[in-house]
């Protein structure tokens, strides 16, 4: 084992040593999950409609064609136009665009933080009273009346800053970040705290490992599974709180299209297009259906009692 | 569990009081201005008056303790006035900005309507979803279940907002079936009013189910899935009891304990998220009401509502946890 730099002895060591890693034995749970890996085909779909479309697509999201006001689905707009004549497919792809980067920040956040607060609760246990009311008290807190209110009130001071679009995209990341981190703290210190009373742990203390070290090298890498899972979690809640505050009318300013404020825009007119309402409506919650489908295969595959079978 | 029972009540009010003044100073913070919506051509002593009046000028802490002041003493007073014909000398009661009249009588006449469409729609999501979660886990990996799989799925995945604008678009403007909007001056008289009533409150009830459905179904299939491995399903089985005596008697009963808590963790969860559904259908109740509050800053009912909410929520939290305990004799507290 010590001498692997021979061909000899690397072909015995080939032989002896388990060829599959971890992770291979995952993925290969996770492809049995016919749902997951159609969500994460679809995922996959929808990220490069939004990154890559705008590229083949030359219509300007922002462009409006008077003339060609409310037309319904032609080959130069196959999902028609708005009541302003903006071409509704390159609109799909720009809002596209910012619901992914709301859900994908909002939820790094929201994983960072969580997990942050999980592990030091999990393993400090001076620190666990104190941080787990802190989590409760998030969690006893209206979040969507909340949330309003916070986008209400920093709203104009934010845009002045950074801008109207910067400013409310940063604003909308760190409200739903900061109102969504409970549950991953919550399953991360459960699961720090069962991980600390397990041999390995035990063994790397005896041999005086400082505690800085022991987080990044026996704690995280055993908590990555939950983690993963609520990370799923996280950009579906995220995508859809961004659409809610959107659609409540208090997300992201009228020119700037996200899916949220897109569908929010056509309700005006449901009765006369209501095909409208379908576009952004069903982005939504086909991302989010695949992300979710995704979650469920994710939490079999990292299953290692599932995997077993 | 009594003793747990009140040492958990006294946590909640150092909870409480933080979330409201969290609340408070959010509120207090935003650049809206009460005198904002007044016409402009009030002079400009006139609306100081007017915002001395409102009380906005005094410094912050004090409008807090005199919102405190006003919820925990005047309106327990005016309400006990009003019941027990009590005569208290009851000061001033918590006024909005917007209609200057009592908070809580604005709340009252909202209550009913939030209640009839929630609370209904919260006990029909619960009724399907029960026999969902049976036959899902008593037949793993069937047809049925993965059906089940995916009506929870999208009852996750479609966010009230689209599933109601949806059924709309189907419903009202294309098959012109149902009324898009809830009249709330609706009143059941006969049989053919009632009939309207529950037409209209067809949408609005099944759009909030869809979601309630889709959370306890699979909740209660992970459960019951749990339990139907256990020691003491194969005793029953053993000792011949029937099958449905074992899953319906047995398993389902132990299953049950942990679905209660999540049904009554949900029920103020249920108020938060009528907000966007009480939007769509046009339906007055509480959560319309916050929105434009928070539209107008109106401090007051903001505060108030929000305190409700908080307060639902820290009081079902103790309702689960209480069930919880005396569900299951295992769980002891003291």
């Amino acid at each position: 084992m010590t001498d692997t730099s021979t061909p000899q002895a690397q072909a015995i060591d080939d032989l002896t040593r388990p060829a599959r890693t971890q992770w291979l034995d995952i993925w290969d749970q996770f492809k049995v999950h016919k749902g997951a890996m159609v969500g994460m085909g679809f995922f996959l779909f929808i990220v490069v409609f939004v990154l890559l479309g705008p590229v083949l697509w030359h219509i300007d999201p922002t462009y409006i064609d008077i003339r060609a006001r409310n037309s319904g689905p032609s080959l130069a707009h196959p999902f028609g136009t708005d009541q302003l004549g903006r071409d509704m497919f390159a609109r799909m792809m720009a809002g596209g665009q910012v619901s992914m980067a709301v859900g994908i920040t909002a939820m790094l956040l929201a994983l960072v933080f969580g997990t942050f607060i999980g592990v030091v609760a999990g393993y400090f246990k001076s620190l666990d009273g104190p941080l787990m009311r802190l989590t409760d008290l998030f969690l006893a807190l209206p979040l969507l009346p909340l949330l309003l209110v916070i986008i209400m009130l920093f709203r104009e001071g934010l845009n002045s800053v950074f801008g109207p679009e910067g400013g409310i995209f940063i604003l909308m990341v760190s409200a739903i970040g900061i109102t969504s981190w409970m549950h991953t703290a919550r399953i991360v210190r459960g699961d720090v705290l069962a991980l600390k009373e397990r041999e390995f742990v035990l063994a790397a203390r005896s041999i005086g490992t400082p505690p800085r070290r022991m987080i990044t090298r026996h704690v995280l890498p055993n908590v990555l599974s939950p983690i993963m899972v609520s990370a799923t979690l996280g950009i579906a809640n995220a995508i859809i709180t961004e659409s809610a505050l959107s659609f409540l009318g208090l997300g992201f300013p009228p020119d700037f299209p996200t899916w949220g404020r897109l569908l929010f825009d056509s309700v005006d007119y449901l009765q006369q297009y209501p095909e409208r309402v379908i576009w952004p409506g069903l982005a939504i919650s086909l991302t989010v259906l695949s992300v979710n489908y995704i979650g469920d295969g994710l939490r079999d595959a990292l299953d290692p009692r599932l995997r077993a079978r | 569990m009594l003793n747990y029972t009140i040492r958990r009540l006294f946590l909640a009010i150092p909870t409480l009081l933080f979330i409201s003044l969290v609340i408070f100073f959010l509120v207090k913070l935003s650049p809206s201005d009460p005198t904002a919506n007044l016409p402009l051509t009030i002079p400009p002593e006139v609306r100081e008056k007017i915002r001395e009046s409102l009380g906005v000028n005094q410094p912050l802490f004090v409008q807090f303790g005199l919102w405190l002041k006003q919820l925990m003493i005047s309106e327990p007073l005016y309400w006990s006035n009003q019941i027990f014909g009590t005569n208290f000398d009851i000061g001033q009661r918590i006024i909005s900005y917007q209609t200057r009249s009592p908070v809580m009588d604005i709340v009252i006449q909202r209550m009913p309507q939030t209640l009839t469409v929630v609370g209904t729609s919260y006990l029909v999501g619960i009724l399907i979803a029960l026999p969902i979660g049976i036959i899902s886990a008593y037949r793993q990996y069937s047809f049925f279940d993965q059906a089940g799989t995916f009506v929870s799925m999208i009852g996750f995945s479609v966010p009230p907002f689209f599933s109601g604008v949806l059924v709309i678009v189907i419903f009202s403007v294309q098959l012109g079936w149902l009324p898009s909007i809830y009249d709330t001056t609706h009143v059941v008289t006969d049989w053919d009013s009632f009939v309207v009533q529950f037409k209209q409150m067809i949408m609005p009830v099944m759009v909030l189910a869809l979601q309630t459905t889709a959370q306890i179904s699979r909740f209660l299939r992970a459960s019951m899935l749990d339990n139907l491995n256990q020691d003491y399903v194969r005793t029953a089985r053993a000792k011949g009891l029937s099958e449905k005596v074992v899953v319906l008697v047995h398993v389902l009963r132990n299953s049950l304990i942990p679905v209660i808590t999540v049904i009554a963790l949900g029920v103020p969860a249920i108020f938060g998220g009528a907000i966007i559904t009480e939007q769509v259908f046009k339906v007055n109740g509480l959560g319309q009401l916050l929105i434009i509050s928070i539209q107008a800053g109106d401090v007051p009912t903001v505060q108030t509502l929000t305190f409700m909410f908080a307060v639902l929520i820290v009081l079902f939290n103790l309702v689960a946890d209480v069930l919880y305990g005396l569900l299951d004799p295992r769980i002891r507290y003291d």
